[in-house]
């Protein structure tokens, strides 16, 4: 049941970035440059995305109290280097590539060669860090599910 | 607009499926990197939720009259995308989540560390391509 409803989630957020072009990497880098014509449609996207959730995730985290511990548990770190350098890590990498994890994933079933080399990137990425921080727990991780 | 609009309605309706039925976030960077390397026990439904993505994606693209052409318009240069996707790679892990773990979900639990780095991300990823767009000759 837990892979259905994954399976099913997914899914969904698949169909979402296709509707909305968020897997056109045009949309994002136009979004990000502010200084040239700059494309409003991920501001639309997430006003979608966010209304849906701060009303669906306060209603569920205040009805199922036990789901806040579970899925707030990074929340204890606050504001430390990692959370602040990570970001801004990301931030340059989505600007030079213009593709985030989902849409960098749900690219795969669009634009295969620009999904493999990207996502060998973030693989690449993510593998290297894990083995330089090995021992060490990556701050936030459970923002991520 | 109002497809984009519609599109993240349906983004925030498959975060709400999958907190809702497996108390778990839908943060995508966090899917890849809780893979790597897998944990026996935890790895397939974040394996079916990759493929759901995929699928999704690739259903919607199939039933456009017009192939999803215009997304390689202006194509990006590989060494970019992978040079992007490495840093992305390392940023997220570190920071611990992206675009939806921290945006989408880490938003509407008002969490302040979710609050904090989609400010950043977003501040950070703008000056990238003012420099890259403008700034580079």
């Amino acid at each position: 049941m837990t892979g259905f409803i994954a399976l099913i989630s997914g899914l969904l957020f698949g169909v979402g970035l296709a509707m909305s072009e968020m897997i056109n990497r045009e949309r994002i880098l136009g979004f990000l440059d502010v200084a040239g014509a700059w494309d409003p449609t991920l501001l639309f996207v997430m006003c979608g995305a966010v209304g849906t959730t701060l009303v669906t995730f306060q209603w569920l985290l205040h009805r199922r109290p036990f789901l806040r511990q579970q899925v707030s548990t990074q929340e204890a770190l606050g504001i430390n280097p990692a959370l602040i350098i990570g970001s801004a890590l990301f931030g340059i990498g989505w600007g030079v590539s213009g593709y985030c994890p989902g849409p960098g994933v749900a690219l795969l079933a669009v634009d295969l060669p620009a999904a493999i080399i990207y996502l060998v990137g973030v693989i690449a990425g993510s593998s290297l860090l894990w083995t330089f921080m090995s021992g060490a727990k990556p701050s936030g991780s459970s923002n991520c599910g | 607009m109002l497809q984009a609009i519609l599109g993240g309605v349906l983004i925030g309706v498959a975060a709400t499926v999958l907190l809702a039925g497996n108390g778990r976030l839908a943060g995508n960077s966090g899917m890849l990197h809780r893979l790597l390397p897998p944990q026996p026990g935890d790895a397939m439904w974040r394996i079916l939720y990759l493929l759901g993505l995929v699928l999704g994606a690739g259903l919607y693209a199939w039933l456009q009259p017009q192939p999803a052409a215009a997304a390689a318009a202006r194509a990006a240069h590989p060494l970019a995308v992978l040079l992007g996707g490495v840093i992305v790679g390392v940023g997220t892990r570190l920071g611990g989540g992206c675009t939806s773990g921290h945006g989408v979900c880490g938003i509407a639990r008002l969490s302040l560390r979710s609050f904090v780095a989609t400010l950043i991300f977003m501040v950070v990823g703008m000056l990238t391509v003012a420099v890259i767009r403008h700034l580079i000759p």
